[in-house]
């Protein structure tokens, strides 16, 4: 192996906000006075908030070693199954931050506002090619919004059918949020099994869909990375009973130009814009999860909607059938602008960003066969799910693991997830990652293959390297202590 | 593509490892029958020159300052950001990290996070707050959600002067688990009128607004006692503009269970509407009922302090359909920012900018009643308010254009009961210069 990736260097430690400061400092510029003051009655004014006072410095010193203390996918290989980690391009955080963009009151009058209309209408456009559903609200604030929504429509759409339904279909092998999503809209989540090959068989779902079921809620690829090949049947079972399909679409990373969603039978889906669309997570946040359905289902999109007549953008709130508004205006229009520039950076070649996906996923799936049991032993999509299975003999689990790969300069993978798998390690190295890098990676877990069978207790004691070392998490939770 | 580091060798090799012959190969698992007919029509590849090209042309068409002059508010407010925040903003240790699940190479997010928490719950006088949510009205969504699960009741009642578009959020989210709405009506002083509530043990929660949508200021004291009759009922006070809370009193000292709103004003670039800040704080009994993440102080296994994603239990991907709230991420990037703003205006400097901006509001409020301009509503505002013009301001508002000025939401559409009334907003951002050419336009 060559040098190893991870190595310490000097960071700072950093107190809390509020233990620094002294009143009367400001990193502040604040606006001149140029009216006079209008005092307020005693009885509306309070005491003013608790803040500390810091100077400029103290707040740009601050906030950059907090930075230092984080890893990021700038930082290095972030190989998280299911989140899509891919590189943020640096220019598409211009392009949000261009004036006419950050700067746009979203009360404006839409002949004021054409250039984010125009461009959220195209965004719409691309995404329903992209897809195959060619109906798109760019509205949901997240991956679980889009969700929501999208439950939201099968509800709407059964109820305006004359026959609302109760329960909809959930396989083993979806996204985690989805029962919680179902249930705020008053569905009951029936789970369901997924075979031996680590798919959904026609004939089991056959079995569980009835006619109060309003649909199955399938995550396409699905969580062990694997493409739910009998989706057509599947849909079509769906669909004779008066069903519909909804695709989470947060794996969309893996088909795109190669899967056209609407062709094979889905009827909504959602789509993750801070996963495949190279918008960054943000520590958590915002992302954006447009949601995309078949043109019957239209009128149940969120309102507003963006029409254009001729030349001309403008917000519409007049679909009666609509599940309703999402967020006070029209979705994370920052975020849509990356994904935006994104998308037209790309082109055609979005699908080959989904092949050097897959091929990135195959080939450490093959390197690191029979370094870590992999319970699915067949070809994968955009991410591939391994085991502790070989580690247990001693006693060496997948967490342990994961921490260790941290000393050597990788963000671990996902991990115990997918449920299905027993101490899962889930690993999606995105199409942005090199050989060389992959290379490291590979290395990396095979040295720590090799420390869990010499030395497992450099594995129980790891990290050793971060700053910090393993949180006491059972005495966060037992003794909350969560402000200062 | 430059975004791809994969040479053709790389590729060659790669696939030799893996045992094919080509990337179509690597597809064999997806049925012909699902492979999609034809190749994307999508535009582009653009360069990345000819992408700044076209993103100016498109930013370019947008109506902003200083070019224009904008009086606009209705939830989404101009205020200075300092370039600091911006630029600490783009430190990718922050941006490109995912949600903090290892925290020993995420301790910048969860101890930022922490003070956020911290910094929430001291604008907002209450005990917890969450890391954030999605928007000011998916939060008051939730916040009603909560209330009806911790009461077991099913209907809530939301204040007329909440936010309309707020309204129509919790509108969307309650209808859909069958929960109902009921409106409560305001009074002639442009103040929320409880007196219609008969019998409180009907409902979860009840949620007013304050600075209201007119920008009034409710007497949130007395409607938090009137609540309060009834033990169970939760008093949900929302906002849309948090900086008012820089020389009001707090909702916490005033009695709210819950205090949620927007929180875009303090540090966030408007973005056409977001992605904005979901603030979501609570009184310290219902922290194991709250919606969303919660980070928590403890120490590692040296002893030292550190911080955690905690309470985890109450969330989606654990208690799955039984969670408080499907939501699995927060704005965290949002709740940063806000952190580094608050950070750097300062508990002083809080308070002198949310004066100032009281008083540039009032200077031209003062202004356009001296020119005729009516103002419905008697209570004191924050930031803005209410106006009727004789003749109408519709026409104005054209001439205004003309001179680019944006002024006014017109609010007839959501209160029919108020054709030609106008929302005016001011803030730290807009001169006395500016408010004299508006004043002198609508005095014209």
């Amino acid at each position: 192996m060559k040098e190893l990736l991870g190595a310490t260097g000097l960071v700072f430690n950093e107190p809390l906000l509020w233990e620094q400061g002294k009143k009367g400092r400001s990193g502040y510029s604040l606006p001149r006075r140029d009216v006079d003051s209008s005092p307020l009655d005693a009885k509306e004014v309070g005491s003013g908030p608790d803040f500390p006072d810091l100077s400029e410095l103290d707040v740009v010193r601050h906030f950059t070693r907090l930075s230092q203390w984080n890893f990021g996918v700038d930082s290095g290989m972030y190989p998280l199954g299911s989140c899509t980690m891919k590189y943020n391009p640096k220019t598409n955080e211009r392009q949000a931050s261009l004036r006419g963009f950050a700067a746009a009151h979203p009360l404006l009058p839409a002949e004021l506002s054409q250039g984010v209309l125009r461009m959220m209408f195209d965004l719409q456009q691309h995404l329903g090619e992209i897809t195959g559903l060619p109906a798109v609200s760019l509205q949901p604030a997240a991956g679980a919004h889009g969700e929501l929504s999208g439950m939201m429509i099968v509800r709407a759409f059964h109820q305006d059918t004359g026959t609302p339904r109760s329960k909809i279909l959930i396989p083993d092998t979806a996204h985690g949020t989805n029962p919680a999503s179902a249930a705020l809209c008053g569905f009951t989540p029936i789970p369901v099994e997924s075979n031996e090959q680590g798919v959904l068989s026609p004939e089991h779902v056959a079995s569980v869909m009835d006619d109060d079921t309003a649909g199955i809620m399938v995550t396409n690829p699905n969580t062990l990375g694997l493409f739910e090949e009998h989706i057509r049947e599947i849909a079509d079972i769906i669909h004779d009973r008066g069903g519909l399909v909804y695709v989470d679409g947060a794996n969309m990373n893996a088909v795109m130009g190669i899967v056209s969603m609407g062709e094979i039978g889905v009827d909504v889906m959602h789509l993750n814009l801070h996963k495949t669309f190279s918008t960054p997570h943000g520590g958590g946040g915002p992302g954006s999860g447009p949601v995309c359905v078949r043109a019957e289902l239209e009128p149940f999109l969120p309102v507003p909607r963006i029409t254009k007549k001729g030349q001309k953008y403008s917000l519409s709130e007049e679909y009666p059938k609509s599940i309703g508004r999402l967020q006070a205006f029209y979705g994370n229009v920052g975020v849509l602008v990356k994904a935006y520039s994104y998308v037209l950076s790309m082109g055609r070649d979005l699908k080959q960003a989904s092949q050097l996906a897959v091929l990135n996923a195959n080939y450490v799936r093959k390197k690191l066969t029979g370094v870590f049991h992999l319970p699915y032993d067949r070809p994968c999509m955009h991410e591939c799910v391994f085991s502790d299975k070989n580690q247990e003999e001693n006693r060496v689990s997948t967490l342990d693991m994961a921490k260790r790969l941290m000393d050597y300069g990788f963000h671990p993978p996902t991990i115990y997830f997918p449920l299905v798998v027993h101490g899962a390690i889930m690993i999606e190295p995105t199409e942005c990652e090199s050989k060389e890098t992959l290379d490291l990676f590979v290395d990396a877990c095979r040295k720590i293959a090799e420390e869990a069978r010499e030395n497992p207790a450099l594995l129980h004691d790891a990290p050793t390297k971060p700053r910090a070392r393993r949180m006491n998490e059972t005495e966060a939770a037992r003794r909350p202590c969560l402000a200062g | 593509m430059r975004y791809f580091p994969h040479t053709a060798e790389d590729i060659e090799e790669m696939l030799q490892e893996i045992g094919l012959k080509s990337l179509d190969d690597l597809f064999a698992q997806i049925p012909e029958e699902c492979r999609k007919a034809g190749d994307l029509v999508l535009p582009g590849p653009l360069t990345e020159w000819e992408l700044n090209d076209h993103m100016d042309a498109l930013a370019g068409e947008m109506a902003v300052s200083p070019e224009y002059r904008i009086f606009l508010g209705g939830g989404s407010y101009s205020h200075f950001v300092p370039e600091v925040v911006r630029q600490l903003l783009l430190r990718s240790e922050f941006y490109t990290a995912y949600t903090p699940y290892q925290p020993e190479i995420s301790q910048g997010t969860l101890q930022a996070i922490y003070e956020y928490q911290t910094l929430t719950t001291r604008l907002l006088g209450m005990d917890v707050a969450n890391a954030s949510m999605y928007d000011g009205a998916s939060a008051l969504a939730e916040a009603l959600l909560m209330a009806i699960r911790n009461t077991k009741r099913k209907k809530v009642a939301v204040s007329r002067l909440v936010h309309p578009l707020y309204r129509q959020v919790v509108q969307t989210y309650l209808s859909a688990p069958g929960f109902e709405v009921e409106e409560i009506p305001f009074q002639e002083d442009g103040t929320t009128d409880l007196s219609s509530l008969e019998d409180l043990k009907e409902y979860a929660a009840v949620a007013v607004q304050s600075p209201n949508f007119f920008g009034c200021i409710e007497d949130l004291e007395a409607q938090g006692k009137r609540i309060h009759t009834d033990q169970k009922t939760l008093f949900v006070v929302a906002f849309t503009e948090p900086l008012a809370y820089g020389l009001l009193k707090s909702p916490g000292e005033q009695g709210a269970d819950i205090a949620c709103g927007e929180g875009q004003s303090l540090g966030i670039p408007q973005s056409f509407g977001g992605p904005g800040l979901g603030m979501f704080a609570a009184r310290q009994k219902f922290v194991r009922n709250m919606p969303g993440r919660l980070v928590g102080r403890t120490t590692d296994r040296d002893g030292n302090q550190g911080f955690v994603l905690t309470l985890a239990t109450r969330e989606q991907h654990i208690r799955r359909e039984r969670a408080t709230s499907n939501i699995c991420s927060n704005h965290g990037l949002c709740a940063l920012a806000v952190t580094m703003y608050m950070a750097c205006v300062g508990g002083t400097g809080l308070r002198e900018l949310a004066q100032l901006n009281h008083d540039k509001a009032e200077y031209l409020k003062k202004g356009l009643q001296n020119v005729g301009a009516r103002i419905p509503f008697a209570v004191p505002t924050f930031n803005e308010f209410v106006i009727q013009v004789p003749g109408g301001l519709t026409k104005v508002r054209r001439r205004l254009l003309e001179k680019k000025i944006v002024a006014g939401v017109d609010i007839s559409p959501f209160y029919a009961e108020f054709p030609e009334h106008y929302l005016l907003c001011a803030t730290e951002t807009n001169t006395r210069e500016d408010m004299d050419a508006l004043i002198e336009e609508v005095g014209s």
